[in-house]
Order: structure tokens, then sequence, then C-alpha cells
């Protein structure tokens, strides 16, 4: 038996293997994403891939997009109608976006760390619970099994073992904040969005959160939307950089902080140091 | 300069002041002036009978027809102002958060119908009432009285759904919840001492009205022991005492305005102590 291979074959034989390796790789691509507020022009043809269990830090001065780029990840955009949103964004290779795939559940697929902790008006226990009873999980032993779980996991289950009736409102700020990530991780996300997370955050408590990440990154993909430059520099293992709603450099954070190519970033780099 | 700073800061306490102050020494005026009057009538006789023979020249009996049936209308308007209003003020803050321009019609609307006076949704439940084939009665109060009270409800549990930060309707929806889950599992827990405001507010005004039952309940000296009969009031069993020439009759007028500031200022001081236990601090 005779075997024709064509040129075309060998060229798809040679590209399979990376176009499989880039979908292991991301677990998250954007593709001509476009938000706009009227005629406010947001984010513009954004591209993006975020690599599984790294943290990707969107970097940029406030007001350049970072925080609308995330929102748009988990479809809360749709909270606001003067948004709207074009594009294809990809996750586990269904295009949120564009759906008709119920959206609790797509959201569900990432946890959300906000700038301030909104803890939900329920006991500590509770909080926890919410999510974890909203996938369905009635067993009393496996909910109380979980909590206790994501709340060692974010390190807050010493401070709060004995008081878990009581009121979220009840923690100090930084404990709230960490509630809030445990909360998010008993949904079992593929993601951790977290938007500027320890901004209202004494030191202490951002180191905690800075510390969680790096522990986390080994079972969740992180993006973090930070303008801390250092903050940037110690966690990030993917850089992309903001500007006006573009992004203007990404890449390994070596290469991007080492040779840096734009002037806005040059420029935010040395007012960052 | 600076003298003049201080003056002007003295000033504005001293006014501020009164004008908080004064309004408890209304109260306290009312509760005395009414206590004091009807001191000489208040007896258990007022609250446990109603009226005999010739109660209204002077006659033996009390006033428990309207104290019941105050209160029978009042809970059930009350009840009926929750069940739609609740709703409303959920819809109005969970699924038309996006929409701003729709909600504020909505909330125009709302607050003209609040604004109506009380005496037209009387002439309203009495038009209702005649249309709908029925005659003066409980269910006809309660109806009228309901629709006086809801937009109470809605505006003030709606006021304090507003404040609720966009942040924690973020939150809830990212971990998964339906708009449904938010609304009853996050915010009515997070508005609850609003609710139980807005409550409040609803049946005090509700229990306190006369215009509005008038045409529509009926009065009668007898408890309402059903819905197709007629119900008296304490408001106008005030009003039709106090209109009396004679004295005794006038007092009990005052002594039955006392047994309604009573009822109030219970249903006031329980509303409080729920509020407060389920307060967002204490919630478990």
């Amino acid at each position: 038996m005779e075997i024709k291979i064509s040129e075309t074959m060998i060229e798809q034989l040679i590209k399979t293997p990376e176009i499989k390796l880039n979908k292991q790789d991301s677990i998250l691509r954007i593709k001509n994403l476009n938000v706009y507020a009227g005629n406010h022009h947001i984010l513009k043809n954004i591209n993006l891939e975020i690599p599984k269990n790294k943290i990707t830090v969107l970097l940029g001065p406030s007001g350049c997009g970072k925080t609308t780029l995330l929102k748009s990840i988990n479809k809360l955009t749709d909270l606001y109608l003067e948004l709207k949103v074009s594009g294809q964004i990809y996750i586990e290779n269904d295009d949120i976006l564009n759906t008709i795939k119920n959206i609790p559940l797509i959201r569900q697929k990432m946890g959300l760390l906000s700038q301030k902790p909104y803890p939900l008006p329920v006991s500590i226990y509770k909080n926890v619970a919410y999510g974890i009873k909203l996938k369905g999980i009635k067993d009393k032993k496996l909910i109380d099994y979980n909590v206790e779980k994501k709340l060692r996991e974010v390190g807050l289950w010493n401070e709060v073992k004995d008081r878990l009736n009581y009121s979220a409102d009840n923690l100090s700020i930084g404990q709230q904040q960490r509630l809030c990530l445990a909360r998010g991780l008993a949904v079992k996300p593929l993601i951790i969005l977290a938007d500027e997370p320890t901004s209202s955050l004494d030191p202490v408590s951002s180191k905690i959160i800075d510390n969680l990440f790096r522990e986390l990154k080994k079972h969740y993909t992180i993006i973090l939307v930070t303008h801390i430059l250092r903050q940037a520099q110690r966690l990030a293992d993917n850089i992309v950089f903001m500007n006006y709603g573009e992004i203007i450099e990404q890449g390994n954070p070596d290469e991007v902080f080492k040779n840096t190519k734009t002037s806005h970033m040059k420029e935010y780099m040395v007012e960052g140091n | 300069m600076k003298k003049r700073k201080i003056v002007e800061e003295i000033i504005f306490r001293i006014l501020t002041g009164i004008a908080s102050y004064s309004l408890i020494v209304i109260l306290c005026l009312i509760i005395i002036i009414i206590f004091i009057k009807g001191f000489n009538a208040l007896s258990l006789d007022m609250i446990i009978k109603t009226p005999k023979g010739g109660y209204y020249y002077g006659g033996e009996g009390g006033v428990l027809n309207a104290i019941v049936g105050s209160l029978y209308i009042a809970f059930g308007a009350t009840l009926i102002a929750i069940l739609i209003g609740m709703p409303a003020a959920l819809y109005i803050n969970v699924h038309l958060v996006r929409y701003r321009r729709t909600q504020n019609t909505i909330r125009y609307f709302i607050d003209a119908l609040w604004g109506i006076p009380s005496i037209v949704y009387g002439a309203f439940g009495f038009t209702l009432m005649l249309f709908l084939g029925m005659s003066a009665s409980l269910l006809a109060g309660i109806i009228t009285v309901a629709l006086l009270i809801t937009p109470i409800v809605i505006r003030t549990f709606d006021e304090v759904l507003s404040t609720i930060p966009k942040g924690l309707h973020e939150a809830s929806l990212a971990l998964g919840s339906t708009r449904a889950e938010m609304a009853f599992k996050v915010m009515f827990k997070q508005g609850f001492s609003g609710f139980i405001t807005a409550v409040l507010l609803a049946f005090g005004r509700g229990i306190g009205d006369a215009a509005s039952v008038l045409f529509t309940a009926g009065y009668t000296d007898l408890v309402p022991t059903n819905l197709d009969e007629p119900a008296a009031t304490l408001p106008l069993a005030i009003f039709f005492q106090l209109g009396s020439p004679i004295p005794e009759v006038r007092e009990r007028a005052y002594a039955s305005a006392a047994i309604l500031t009573i009822i109030i200022l219970i249903s006031s001081l329980t509303a409080r102590f729920f509020s407060q236990k389920y307060s967002k601090s204490n919630l478990k």
C-alpha cells in the first residue's frame, strides 16, 4: 500500500502538537474583545491567553480598563446596561459571551475577590456554605467538611473556628477578605479573579493574601488586577500591561520589566518604583 | 472672625437642638393630654366590652368592637401590602438594576400613590366595592387600607435596598446565584431591618386612618366574625364619640385615642426589638 503525503498534511502534522499545547496551557482565551460605554471605547480589541496555574497580573494606571476586563470575564458586565460587549471569551472551549448556557454555572467557574470584601449578611459558616449549597450539596457533613477545608485553605480556620455562627461583619477587614476568598473557593472555581484585593487592607493582611495566592496557584489559575507595581513584581508569572483600554505589553515578567518597550510602561515603572 | 465662627456654631447648635427636642416634647404632650383627658374613662371595660344599649349617651360598654375591627383591618391590610410590596421592591432593585429609567419611572408612580390623600382611597374603595357588588365590610376595609399602605411598604423597603452596595450584588452573582436566590437570600436579609421599618410604618398608617375606612368598612357595635360583615375601627370610634355633646362620651373618645396610641407604641417597640435582633451584625 502506498501512502501519499501532501505538503498540507505535513504542515498539519507539524502544527497540530503546537495547537494542542496551546490549548492545554491556556485556560482562558480572549479574542477581539471590545467594550463600549455609550460612545466611550473602554476596551479596545483585547486578545489575550491566560496560562493555567499561573498568576497573570493585569497592571496599569487607574481607569485603563483592568476592572472592566475582569468583569467581562465573568459576565458581571451584564449588570450595567450602558456597557456593550462584543468579541469572544473562551473558557474550556465555551464562548461564554455568546453562549446559551446557564450563566450562574459559568460564573461558578470563577471566584471573584473584589477591592473591598463584601461578606453576605449571614454567619461566617453560612458565607462559605452558601456557594456549596448552590452547587446542590445538601449533606450536612459534607458541607461542614468543605467549610472547614476552605477556611483552612485561606488560613482562617483557627481564627474563626469558635465563632462560626457569628456574623461575618464582626471580622476584621483582612479576615473578611480571606472569608470572601474561602467563599469563592468553595464553589470549586477554575480561575480566581482578584480585583485589587489588597487595596483596602493593611500591609500585614496584604502580605497574607499575597502568600495565599502563591499557594493557591498550584490548584487554581489567578488573574490579579493591580496598580501596585511591587505587588506585580512579587507575584506575576505573566504580566499584562494596559493603558487606555489597550494591552500595550505582555509576557514573562523578567522580559517585560527588563526590556520594557513602550514609553507608557517605562514611565509607569519609574513612578511606581 | 474667629469669634464670629464660635457664635455661629453656638447658634446653629441651639437651633438644631430645639428642632430635634421639640418633636419629642410634642409627642409627650400628645400622649399626656390624651391620657389626662381620657383617664377617667380608661377602664378594663373599655377594652373587653362592646358598646351596650345607650353607650353613646353615656351608657355601659367599651370599644372592643373597634379595637378588634382595627386590628383585623390593619393586620389584613399589612399582610396584603407585604405580599405585594416586598416582591415589588425586590424586583425594582434586583431585576431592574440595569434599567435606571424604568426604575425611576416606577418610583415616581409609587411616590404619587403615596401622596394621594386617604379620603381619595376611601372614595376609590367605595366605587370598587359597589362595582364588585359588595357592601361595607371588613374585606372592603382591608382592601382599601391595603391600597393605601402598599406604596409605603414598597418605597420604604426600596429605599433601604437601593443603598445596598453593588459589590454585594456582584459578589452573590459571582458565586453563581440566580437573581431570585440573590433577592431572597442576600438582598432581603441585608435589608431586613429596613423591611421591618417599612412594615411598621404601614401598620401604623393603616390602623390610624379614618377616611379610608369611613365608607368601606362601615361601623358596627359588634365584633366582626366574618369578612363580609361590617367592622368598627378605632379612628371612627374616636370621631363619633368626640362629636358627642355628653362629657363622659367625649372622655371615652380620649380613652379610645389612648388605646390606639398604646397599640401603635407596642407595635413600634416590637418591630424595633425584632429589627435589632435580626440586624446584620446579629444574623446567624
